[in-house]
């Protein structure tokens, strides 16, 4: 990579009046503020915002449709368990890179560890609307009450820790972005440690979210209800990451077009086209284990029902269509269906973990449980300030371009 | 030694006395609630009434009858709420009991995802919620006293005492009288055993019992996948690290061997 296509170098900012200084200034907004899209998305936060001080002040009662046969809702069912999901292109994109060595993919690593980080940050916050009593939050951290025996325990503490695990992962553009460069060497000696470690926290955790749900026996639906959802978790997480991480892809391109290093864009239709073989290969994997657990469960008596169909849209349509689709994108070398599949990918997931959280859960319930405006909104706010966040690093930071200094896309 | 209550349906008349007694005991405040088309009143347990007495109408070998029963937690022996619980704000307790600890709580609601009869409730109404359920009295308890209910009940229908000897007492029930009782005691197995137990002249699941629920403790639904952290927390970092030492020497003699020619 020459000079010309990477970010000019930078100067080291010392001391803390420089500090403070520099932070100020990369805290304005870089280029038009009066978008349409940041019209739109600055009035959904700022409405959000007020609703969740309206939350805290009057309870969850006052803003969500919650109730006592339907304990988690939207704000559980898509923010946390399905944004996590999402975030699985992290873990699996950093075990290619620096595990297996598939350098290909090392230009997009940091934009994929960045969006993890944001979706931890944000979505995995968003329980703290959720929480009846979030200042006890640190009880399972620091305190006298352990619950070991609880798998949320177990998911709680691997949230913070890979949350840790992906800044560690993410530091060295942090330290270039300051021009640090001992802290910048330092923190580039702990990646190896941090994938490794974040790698096995992801598995854990992942299918740990799943685990919740083996408690709900007989409230969840017999199609989705068994003892493998964890594996089933887990193994989704997979494509669900990868299928974001060539949506996101999609769009960055066209946002950031000038922000991208050139070499990028030359190599970026052989990591599509990458992507799409680790979404399809996890695919067919989750593919065959759903179908070993259908026939494993005897579950054909539930198929002629409602319920029944609408399994079926979901392993058809959301699964074997896509599944379909990709094998014809990475055989036929089009990223227009690699990415046509790749949506259709992301719907099928919210379709299934909302599925597992809430439409099969208490199914048969006399009154089922549809989400308030407010929490949608509220769940919107929060995607739009992750987005936010998300493009404030990027106009910043050497994410989706090195500086000149510091080579880091091989 | 645990404690346990037995409720013999076939002498509660319905009086809603233990209802009463609860609220009073408790000091949990009257709800406002509308016709429902039947005698009970509220339409369920809810933070606010920890214990109801349901009244069920039906059929039973072309026989009609009218039977009521109180509901409230059944303070399973290995409870699903406690295995749920990250705070342990949930707690058995060794006489029987399963308490809650508001200071504990992070209000979560997995205990009222993982509980099998549906029992914690949550105050949704609240800016500073709890979870509210019947906790057996633990207090009354801790003093020798029955629990209020009990305490209350003018039929002899709830009998406080140690489990297994309610277990006796509901068999030799059952034994004398084989042509009126069903031949099972609802809470000897179910969900691994419960400390309340009920014996009834109607079969269960024409009362409206939760009969899907088996005779396996929940806790051991998460106990594998507990069980497997341990394992794969030693086998998938040093199987990573191995891995990319291959891969890296890999890279490191093709670069030798370029070098070499």
């Amino acid at each position: 990579m020459s000079e010309n296509i990477s970010i000019p170098a930078q100067a080291e900012v010392k001391g803390l009046g420089e500090f403070i200084r520099f932070m100020i200034s990369e805290l304005k907004p870089r280029g038009k503020v009066f978008t349409p899209f940041n019209i739109i998305s600055g009035a959904i936060i700022l409405l959000g915002i007020v609703l969740i001080i309206y939350r805290f002040a009057k309870g969850l009662g006052a803003v969500t449709n919650l109730s006592q046969d339907y304990p988690w809702g939207l704000w559980i069912g898509f923010d946390v368990v399905t944004g996590v999901a999402f975030a699985g292109g992290a873990y699996t994109l950093t075990c290619m890179v620096y595990i297996f060595g598939a350098k290909k993919y090392s230009p997009i690593i940091r934009a994929t560890v960045l969006s993890g980080f944001l979706a931890y940050a944000f979505y995995a916050g968003a329980l703290l609307l959720d929480l009846g009593r979030p200042w006890n939050i640190i009880n399972p951290i620091i305190g006298n009450a352990f619950g070991l025996s609880s798998v949320l325990f177990l998911v709680a503490w691997h949230f913070m820790l890979y949350m840790i695990t992906e800044l560690v992962e993410f530091s060295p553009a942090i330290a270039e972005w300051l021009g640090w460069k001992r802290l910048r060497k330092f923190l580039m000696g702990l990646t190896l440690g941090a994938v490794i470690f974040g790698i096995t926290l992801s598995i854990l955790h992942q299918s740990g979210l799943g685990a919740l749900y083996l408690l709900a026996k007989g409230k969840i639906h017999p199609l989705w209800y068994s003892e493998f959802i964890p594996l089933l978790f887990f193994v989704s997480s997979i494509f669900a990451g990868v299928s974001l991480v060539i949506f996101e892809g999609t769009i960055s391109h066209r946002v950031f077009k000038d922000l991208i290093n050139p070499n990028l864009h030359a190599s970026y239709e052989k990591i599509v086209a990458g992507l799409g073989k680790i979404a399809l290969g996890a695919m067919f994997v989750y593919l065959f284990l759903k179908i070993l657990v259908f026939i494993h469960g005897k579950n054909w008596e539930y198929i002629s029902s409602p319920m029944g169909y609408w399994y079926l849209v979901e392993i058809l349509g959301f699964v074997l269509l896509p599944l379909i689709i990709y094998i014809a994108g990475v055989k036929g070398g089009s990223i227009g269906l690699i990415r046509a599949a790749s949506i259709i990918t992301i719907v099928g997931i919210i379709i299934n973990r909302l599925n597992i959280s809430i439409i099969a859960y208490k199914w048969d319930a006399p009154i089922r449980y549809f989400p308030s405006w407010i929490e949608i909104e509220i769940t919107l706010a929060v995607i739009c300030a992750e987005i936010w966040a998300f493009r404030w690093v990027i106009k910043r930071m050497p994410v989706l371009n090195e500086r000149s200094d510091y080579k880091w896309m091989h | 030694m645990a404690k346990g209550m037995l409720v013999d349906l076939t002498k509660c008349m319905g009086c809603r006395g233990c209802q009463v007694a609860c609220k009073q005991w408790n000091q949990l405040p009257a709800e406002k609630t509308t016709w429902q088309g039947t005698y009970e009143n509220p339409p369920d347990i809810s933070p606010n009434t920890y214990t109801k007495v349901r009244f069920v109408e039906g059929n039973h070998k072309e026989q009609f009858f009218w039977r009521f029963y109180k509901t409230q937690c059944k303070h399973c022996l290995e409870p699903a709420c406690v295995s749920a619980c990250l705070v342990k704000a949930m707690e058995k307790k060794p006489g029987g009991p399963v308490t809650y600890n508001e200071h504990r709580c992070m209000g979560c609601r997995y205990c009222m995802i993982a509980c099998p009869f549906n029992t914690p409730k949550f105050e949704y109404d609240k800016a500073i919620p709890r979870i509210r359920k019947c906790q057996f009295c633990f207090d009354r308890q801790e003093m020798g006293r029955l629990p209020a209910c009990a305490q209350t009940c003018p039929a002899g229908t709830l009998k406080f005492g140690e489990r297994d000897e309610l277990l006796d007492i509901a068999k030799g029930r059952i034994y004398k009288e084989p042509n009126k009782y069903v031949h099972h005691i609802y809470g000897e197995h179910e969900a691994g055993g419960t400390s309340w137990l009920y014996i009834s002249d109607i079969p269960f699941e024409k009362l409206g019992f939760p009969t899907n629920i088996g005779t396996a403790p929940y806790p051991g639904l998460t106990k594998d996948f507990l069980y497997a952290v341990p394992i794969i927390f030693i086998a998938v970092p040093s199987l990573l690290l191995a891995i990319s030492y291959i891969k890296n020497r890999r890279n490191e003699d093709k670069v030798e061997s370029k070098e070499g020619k």
